[in-house]
């Protein structure tokens, strides 16, 4: 009572009734203001490019240069975003910079993007093409609540759907693909169809003197990948289990 | 000339010196039986060399991604006496083949980078509970806890397809070899790490009926 007689509602010269009138007509603009504002619900795809920073992942140091898995990450998740940018996605990124990630801040962002696609970028200079991995969980039924280590577990099978159309989409772009199944831990806890892929050296580039090193640092051989990769989504996404589906 | 007592001492030195030497060739021949006492005279047992038995290493080829069995004949600890050392011996094998400069998955390190290798009951799960990842759920079968050593760790390969081969290579050979294992635990240098080389998972139990492609265990 006594802070009410202090602060009268009136305050200078504008009294009660106006001030009332002003937010009423706040208020009644606001639902108007908030439907103009929110983001228009698009597809969600998020982009992981390992490693980063001191965690340098593979790495190979020779007279003719060096190379560095982050490195290659990194750039392919950014040719890649564009590339899902420019068809229209929304590409939830967890790095865009030579910065060490913690894998649980990197399943964070996935998980809370509510993604239909999750991509986890890596390279490495053993095997040949493109290796596309999956969890290696077993699948189960959807819930509610889902524990950290196995959230992938509800996923398996569109994220085996998805490695299908990925599959498709790079061989048909010329490129050599083995599937595979592994435990690993950035992808066990996602939340979202979820694949990793390593990127080998080519094993068409048929160059004479043409390293693995040479091959993974080739502009021409990322743009080819990254494009494939990017067809995939798109196809991804015109299909029930790409559109969220189950 | 000679005089006589000369004469006389002559022949008492050369007699001595005679009897000196017949008594010190008997003190030789004496300390020399006595020598042979000392000894045992059990011949030497000869050392046991193993017999050579059939082992099945799932060999890893990085080119298609796939596991291999290759049949080998190898002199290996016994089965009943030391199950854990025959394990260690068939996986120092693999690596041994992974070393290779023609290795169609090329790991270096060798036998060596296995230290050790422990048999242990397999943890029960309750009835009805779903595997887990980290739990085990076989009954009756055998855990293999597979000490690698840190230098094989720091000198593998970095790469998801690379790491996992290895791991499941590991896993397939342990299964091929001792049916009874189903699961399979990794440490390196004794303690529990969280990859192998930046990829692979290494603090999780991996079951062995996971790691054998359906067409490989068909002898």
């Amino acid at each position: 009572m006594r802070w009410s007689k202090r602060h009268p509602v009136s305050i200078g010269s504008i009294d009660g009734k106006r001030i009332l009138a002003v937010v009423a007509a706040a208020l009644a603009m606001f639902p108007i203001a908030a439907v103009a504002q929110a983001p228009v619900s698009r597809y969600t795809v998020v982009l992981d490019a390992a490693h980063g920073g001191e965690d340098t992942g593979g790495h190979s140091i020779t007279p003719g240069g060096t190379w560095m898995e982050k490195d290659t990450a990194l750039a392919l998740s950014v040719r890649l975003r564009s590339l899902l940018a420019a068809r229209g996605m929304n590409v939830v990124t967890t790095r865009e910079t030579d910065v060490n990630v913690d894998p649980v801040k990197r399943d964070e962002l996935a998980d809370h993007a509510n993604a239909q696609a999750c991509i986890t970028l890596h390279a490495s200079l053993s095997g040949t093409g493109v290796h596309l991995f999956t969890s290696s969980l077993a699948p189960a039924p959807p819930a509610r609540i889902l524990p950290w280590r196995t959230a992938q577990a509800s996923f398996i099978n569109r994220s085996l759907n998805l490695a299908g159309v990925l599959n498709s989409a790079l061989q048909h772009g010329g490129l050599n693909v083995m599937l595979g199944r592994t435990s690993l831990p950035v992808i066990d806890s996602m939340t979202c169809p979820a694949v990793a892929i390593e990127l080998s050296p080519d094993s068409a580039t048929g160059k004479p003197g043409h390293t693995g090193v040479d091959s993974l640092n080739d502009a021409d051989y990322q743009a080819r990948v990254a494009e494939a990769i990017a067809a995939a989504i798109v196809e991804w996404r015109a299909q029930p289990a790409g559109a969220g589906q189950p | 000339m000679i005089r006589r007592y000369q004469t006389v001492l002559f022949i008492l030195l050369l007699a001595a010196s005679v009897i000196m030497t017949v008594l010190l060739w008997r003190q030789l021949d004496r300390a020399h039986q006595h020598m042979l006492d000392g000894q045992s005279s059990t011949p030497t047992e000869a050392p046991q060399v193993a017999p050579a038995e059939p082992a099945t290493l799932m060999a890893a080829s990085d080119a298609d991604g796939a596991l291999q069995p290759r049949v080998l004949s190898l002199p290996l600890p016994s089965l009943a006496a030391n199950p854990g050392a025959r394990a260690r011996a068939i996986l120092g094998r693999l690596l041994d083949l992974y070393a290779a400069s023609d290795s169609a998955h090329p790991v270096p390190g060798g036998a060596a980078s296995v230290l050790e290798v422990f048999l242990l009951p397999a943890p029960q799960s309750a009835p009805g509970a779903a595997p887990a990842k980290g739990t085990p759920a076989q009954n009756g079968g055998e855990l293999a806890v597979v000490n690698l050593s840190g230098s094989f760790a720091a000198n593998h390969p970095s790469g998801i397809e690379t790491e996992t081969l290895t791991v499941l290579s590991i896993c397939a050979t342990l299964h091929a070899n001792f049916p009874r294992i189903t699961s399979v635990r990794f440490l390196v240098d004794g303690k529990q790490v969280d990859t192998l080389a930046g990829h692979a998972d290494l603090t999780r139990t991996y079951l062995t009926s996971q790691a054998v492609p359906a067409e490989a265990v068909t002898p």
